[in-house]
């Protein structure tokens, strides 16, 4: 054991050595903020009237532009999810038109959707996409929360590990969302793009502003401001994205508890066996 | 390795079977009855931690594979399926993802292990050199594994990877094409990707048994790197090391569910959750972490095919590792001015890892010069020149002796007491 | 995997050993129990997800329900629609047809159990039974031969019903085995007419 200390030891010296030459170099970009969500944390869970509030925003507001095509509407309904009951999702589904055939004609026909439906795209391609937005991609929702971090850098990444910092994804459209101010003094913004301080790819986006405070209207007691909707809307992104996500934290739970009492209970029966060897 | 086996059938059954086929003594003489060195370490628990992390990779992925669609089309979107609609789909596949670092944690580990405690020499040569095949083979895996999901960073890897072949003189273009049957990474190449993935763990399989097959011939290498003198040096594999090994093996699992469960897209690119698109490269893209030393070297030589001779060269350079080091001595433990060279070589290795993923621009490209410099001279010139100009400590008389006198692997206790037993 | 076997044979060995030398169990014997019972029900657990990604997948689950336009179908004449990946006959029967079906007696038959999923397990092969309720010129079924999954034809075979080629059952106008190896009337799978000319199956 002594020996196997004296290693990690210098092991972690080493490795020390090694990443304090060019540490600081890391992180640029814009520096995104790090936001509270209730689904951060090993026993981190979804709150149903967010990410039912954050979808309202979305079906209001984003899916004019940007898809969410991996989803389908049986998922609202689903377990760990917004938790719309059944109803509720079957009506929600027939609001939308989904493309089915062909039929005995040949002719492909529309129809209202059903549960087993994805959510249909607001463009057909993404030349289309392109067109109708001036050049600017509406990338798809369904996985953008997973798509999307800023450049963390040394030695923020390894303690991500321990503190199981996951929500960079929802931190940065939130940062995104809540990014944009007045053109700065001296900054000569292109026409037709918006000057974003958090936006990734440089600080002129495509995207007009596209929250204000009051555009959707919330019927809880819940605050209509420009923050609350890129909170809310970032949360149901996280869930798009990772649906499972409450079912994998639980399991991981029992599986840890399960891995540590075994672990334990297989070190005292290894000390009992080895109990007359030196070594 | 069955010889180590007094094993005598009792049961008709059991005679009838070992007349025929020697099974049974063969699994006892290997894992059961094999006398192994009663010194071993913690650090000799990760050859039975890769040995579960192979299998888990093997079942996860062939449960995988029964979801899976391998075409340019299709492919992202089932590997989304997977994980939104398949049960436990998504346990599956993030098992199945990070379970690919783990073993790139613990092979890394397992082989820094080999090179302290001196296991590459001899008679142990054959066992380290189909380690280093095992290792190859390992990354070809991994490689085209990653291509598999057909995000960005799996199709750009791609990309990057198989145009290290056009550097090659004359043929490179010819065998560029050749890999990806076409005249970009594309549907043919996708599909014999996902052939060889699917293929390329049994042939690790295959290896692994030799590579055991080796030490089991040779005798399990120890901290103090003296052979085992008398059966007193030696415990029966059974229970003492399955019992050991299990433990190490549950307290790795216990790394991996963290992994797995709570920060499953930490080993992996946010870029590869954005479906493959030919016609736009992303900003950084970086290979997976455990190519991230090699690819440092590739990037540190100013030139195409020298950059490419350098990272083959990195690995191939293991391969005769045996005859460079001229050290009698076999374990670390008593080297004193090895034990301080491996160390740096160790913090060199962590270091071209860091510089991999930093852009190939400015202070990095230097920092990464002098690392690959560092990396091949410690094989070439230190490891030769250290046998020579080093004055190693005495050796413990065996075994037994060493453990008496200190803990295992220590040199405190290798006073010159020959007989004290 | 196989570590575990041995501990667990090594358990068994000093199990043995343990209860020749005392009386009771010792605290070695517990601990021995423990780890090797917490192994046991870890192994288990762990091959559940294993063996459940093969079951159908939400995907699958959620297309369980379709519907069909029948309002071509003429008397005398059939469709094959798909449903949950198999073939689901609807047929449009003549006054004949039922005649021939009702004129029966269950006492005849070799399967006497109705077999239709809208209806208590235990109903009758009645020919009221078998078609659909209200509208008994139609009847819909799956177009699965329950000896070995063969489709089988239609307005064919001794019964004038249909005929598996595979091995030769004959259903009759009811869809009712008649003669041959199947053991059981062909399935009548869950579904309404939602209006007149449209049937929802699943």
């Amino acid at each position: 054991m002594s020996t196997m200390i004296k290693m990690v030891r210098a092991l972690t010296a080493a490795a020390a050595i090694a990443v304090a030459a060019p540490a600081f170099a890391a992180g640029d970009g814009p520096h995104i903020e790090r936001q509270q969500w209730s689904f951060a944390g090993p026993f981190g869970t979804f709150e149903r009237g967010q990410l039912q509030r954050g979808f309202k925003v979305y079906q209001e507001v984003c899916a004019a532009c940007h898809g969410l095509r991996q989803v389908a509407f049986r998922n609202l309904a689903e377990e760990g999810g917004p938790s719309f009951s059944e109803e509720q999702a079957k009506v929600i589904a027939a609001e939308y038109t989904v493309v089915d055939g062909p039929n005995d004609e040949g002719d492909m026909y529309d129809r209202p959707a059903i549960l087993a439906d994805k959510f249909p795209s607001p463009f057909p391609n993404e030349q289309a996409a392109r067109a109708s937005n001036g050049g600017a991609y509406p990338p798809d929702f369904s996985l953008l929360a997973k798509a999307r971090a800023a450049h963390r850098g040394f030695p923020w990444f390894v303690f991500d590990a321990f503190t199981q910092y996951q929500e960079q994804g929802p931190d940065y459209i939130y940062a995104l969302l809540t990014g944009y101010e007045e053109d700065p003094e001296g900054v000569e913004v292109p026409v037709g793009q918006y000057y974003n301080h958090s936006f990734l790819a440089g600080q002129f986006i495509g995207m007009a502003p596209p929250l204000s405070d009051e555009l959707v209207e919330y019927t809880d007691d819940t605050p209509m401001t420009t923050e609350q909707y890129a909170r809310d809307v970032s949360a149901f992104m996280m869930w798009a994205a990772e649906p499972h996500l409450e079912a994998r934290k639980k399991m991981g739970f029992r599986v840890m508890i399960f891995l540590i009492v075994f672990a334990g209970l297989l070190y005292f029966t290894k000390k009992h066996l080895w109990r007359n060897v030196e070594h | 390795m069955a010889g180590h086996s007094n094993y005598v059938p009792q049961s008709a059954a059991a005679k009838w079977l070992e007349s025929r086929l020697p099974v049974i003594s063969l699994v006892r003489g290997s894992f059961v009855d094999f006398p192994t060195p009663k010194n071993l370490n913690y650090w000799w628990t990760f050859g039975g931690i890769l040995a579960i992390m192979l299998m888990a990779q093997i079942i996860t992925g062939i449960v995988l594979v029964m979801h899976y669609t391998p075409s340019t089309g299709a492919a992202f979107d089932s590997v989304e399926h997977i994980m939104r609609d398949v049960n436990f789909g998504w346990m599956l596949r993030y098992l199945h993802t990070n379970g690919a670092s783990m073993f790139f944690i613990a092979v890394y580990i397992h082989i820094f292990r080999g090179l302290y405690y001196g296991s590459y020499k001899a008679p142990r040569e054959i066992s380290w050199i189909l380690g280093v095949i095992i290792f190859l083979i390992m990354m070809g895996t991994a490689f085209m594994g990653y291509v598999l999901p057909w995000g960005q960073m799996s199709f750009w890897g791609a990309t990057v990877i198989t145009n290290l072949f056009s550097a090659i003189p004359l043929v490179g273009e010819a065998i560029r094409t050749w890999l990806w049957g076409g005249f970009a990474v594309d549907n043919p190449t996708l599909n014999r990707f996902f052939s060889l993935h699917y293929l390329l763990p049994f042939m690790i399989l295959g290896v692994v048994i030799l590579h055991v097959w080796a030490f089991h011939t040779t005798g399990n290498n120890n901290p103090t790197g003296v052979q085992p003198k008398s059966k007193k040096d030696t415990l029966p594999f059974h229970p003492y090391y399955t019992i050991k090994d299990l433990f190490a093996i549950v307290v790795f699992l216990i790394f991996f569910s963290w992994f797995a469960f709570y920060v499953p897209n930490y080993m992996g690119h946010p870029d590869n959750y954005i479906e493959a698109n030919p016609l736009v490269t992303p900003a950084h893209i970086v290979p997976e972490w455990y190519f991230l030393p090699f690819y440092a070297i590739l990037r540190a030589v100013p030139d195409k095919l020298g950059g490419v001779l350098a990272m083959f060269g990195a690995i191939a350079i293991l391969f005769v590792l045996p005859w460079l080091d001229t050290s009698k001595v076999r374990s670390g433990s008593y080297r004193p001015l090895f034990k301080q060279f491996f160390w740096i070589f160790a913090a060199n290795a962590v270091a071209l890892g860091y510089l991999g993923a930093m852009p190939a621009e400015g202070v990095y490209v230097i920092l990464s010069q002098i690392c690959t410099v560092y990396y091949f001279a410690h094989f070439l010139l230190i490891l030769p020149l250290l046998g020579f100009m080093e004055k190693p400590l005495p050796l413990p008389a065996s075994i037994s002796e060493a453990v008496l006198k200190g803990g295992s692997g220590s040199p405190a206790g290798a006073v010159a007491a020959p007989d004290t037993k | 995997m196989r570590a575990f076997r041995h501990r667990l044979n090594r358990f068994r060995e000093d199990a043995t050993l343990a209860h020749s030398d005392t009386a009771e169990p010792t605290r070695r014997d517990f601990l021995y129990i423990a780890t090797g019972a917490m192994g046991a029900v870890g192994a288990g657990a762990l091959a559940w997800p294993f063996i459940d990604q093969m079951n159908p997948d939400a995907s699958a689950l959620a297309l369980a329900s379709i519907e069909v336009d029948v309002s071509a179908v003429e008397e005398g004449q059939s469709i094959t629609v798909k449903w949950r990946g198999k073939p689901v006959f609807i047929r449009y029967r003549t006054e004949t047809e039922i005649n021939e079906a009702t004129s029966v007696p269950i006492g005849d038959l070799p399967d006497q159990l109705a077999r239709n999923s809208n209806l208590p397990d235990g109903a009758e092969a009645t020919d009221a039974n078998r078609a659909a309720e209200g509208m008994e010129q139609w009847l819909v079924q799956v177009g699965i031969c329950t000896h070995l999954g063969c489709v089988p034809l239609g307005s064919s075979g001794d019964f004038g019903g249909w005929f598996c080629p595979c091995h030769g059952s004959h259903y009759d106008t009811a869809g009712r085995i008649r003669k041959g190896p199947a053991p059981e009337n062909l399935l009548i799978p869950p579904f309404e007419f939602v209006s007149d000319t449209t049937i929802k199956i699943g």
